[in-house]
């Protein structure tokens, strides 16, 4: 299998981007493939705490790409999936600590070793996001129904085309069905008509996340968590399975059942 | 009036529908805005094109995006020095 460097980016910050990359690199280490996730966020690391690893830090990418040491010691290795690593950020330097140059050369490295390499951007579109972009061969923006994260996700999918990563896929957040069923969420068909890009997936708003963000476990291993579900779907889109986009949702409440009531009576 | 609106399922009565318009009116500034080049490009090929039928000042050419109630208008405030004299047939 050819190895994909995937950088997970949104451009507004706080949309799901350290989720997503945790979720997705959990699942596709569940299908047996070689994952590293690789936190780019330097000064504001998170993913380690988001995947339980923290504890087991010892060097992060500022250390490796300054030869302070091996990349191999660098590496966190998963004890749960086999196949699975972290690399962590720096959290005492900031983002000009790496070169968009040495990205590169790091993510080219990985290569030899991995099947997928997530990497993990941080918010904004400045260095961090042009580090994070510098060895991608293809990008996955979040964004949340909202309109500012639209927004940012639109100038970022400019920015992105502009480095050369044109097939960019759109996986929407946070999504509640019930404010879109009553009018007051944009649903996907909105958000895409207005991105014009590949829809990868919809992961609904869930609960099930704070909770297995509390426990340092993604959301994926939670089998009742739907969110989880949304995102074990992604990985085997990723995987090159073609299932159908959207296929949760809320049961139905007594008060939708009584309004549908209402509109066939119209 | 709210609540009979959602009752009925009358989607409009939510603020997607505000959403989405205003994110439509906000992008077509920040995509044009995101390439400065895009109103110069567009200036100059204005230039060339009307300069075929009427002496313009081109020095003091405005053209720019401009908000209206609902949509986004480009307006080229194009000033005019004279007419050419329609040659004899
Ligand atoms: N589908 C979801 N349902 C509920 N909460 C969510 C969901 N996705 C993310 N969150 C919560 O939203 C918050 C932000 O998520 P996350 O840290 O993944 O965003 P981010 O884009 O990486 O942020 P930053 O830009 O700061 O790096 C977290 O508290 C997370 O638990
Ligand atoms: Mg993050």
């Amino acid at each position: 299998m050819k190895s994909r460097v995937i950088v997970i980016t949104s451009g507004k910050g706080g949309v799901g981007k350290t989720t997503t990359t945790a979720n997705l690199g959990t699942s596709l280490a569940m299908m047996d493939k070689r994952v590293v996730l690789v936190d780019t966020d330097i000064g504001l690391r998170n993913l380690d705490v988001v995947m339980g690893l923290e504890n087991r830090i010892v060097f992060d990418i500022v250390d490796v790409v300054n030869g302070k040491c091996k990349l191999k010691q660098g590496l966190i290795k998963d004890k749960r999936f086999e196949g699975l690593h972290l690399l962590p950020a720096a959290q005492t330097k900031d983002k000009t600590a790496i070169t968009p140059h040495q990205m590169k050369n790091l993510t080219n490295e990985l290569r030899q070793d991995f099947d997928f390499i997530l990497v993990d951007c941080p918010a904004g579109i400045e260095q961090g996001f042009r580090n994070a972009i510098a060895g991608a061969d293809d990008a996955i923006v979040v964004a949340m129904p909202e309109v500012s994260s639209v927004r940012d996700a639109d100038r970022i999918i400019g920015l992105l085309e502009a480095a050369g990563l044109r097939n960019s896929q759109l996986v929407v957040n946070r999504l509640r069905s019930k404010m879109v069923r009553r009018g007051d969420m944009m649903d996907i068909k909105d958000i895409l008509d207005i991105l014009s890009i590949d829809l990868l997936g919809v992961v609904p708003e869930d609960e099930c996340i704070v909770v297995s963000t509390n426990r340092g476990e993604p959301a994926v291993m939670e089998s009742a968590s739907r969110a989880g579900a949304a995102y074990r779907r992604i990985a085997r889109r990723m995987m090159g399975e073609e299932i159908p986009v959207i296929s949760f949702d809320e049961p139905e409440n007594l008060f939708y059942r009584f309004k549908k009531i209402l509109k066939m009576a119209r | 009036m709210d609540i009979i609106n959602r009752l009925l399922g009358r989607e409009n009565a939510g603020s997607r529908d505000i959403a989405r318009e205003r994110l439509r009116l906000v992008l077509i500034h920040d995509r044009a805005s995101v390439s400065p080049n895009f109103l110069n490009a567009l200036k100059e090929e204005l230039i060339r094109v009307i300069r075929e039928y009427m002496e313009i000042d081109e020095e003091s050419i405005i053209v720019d995006l401009e908000n209206e109630d609902n949509s986004v208008a480009l307006v080229a405030n194009i000033p005019i020095r004279g007419f050419k004299r329609a040659a004899n047939e």
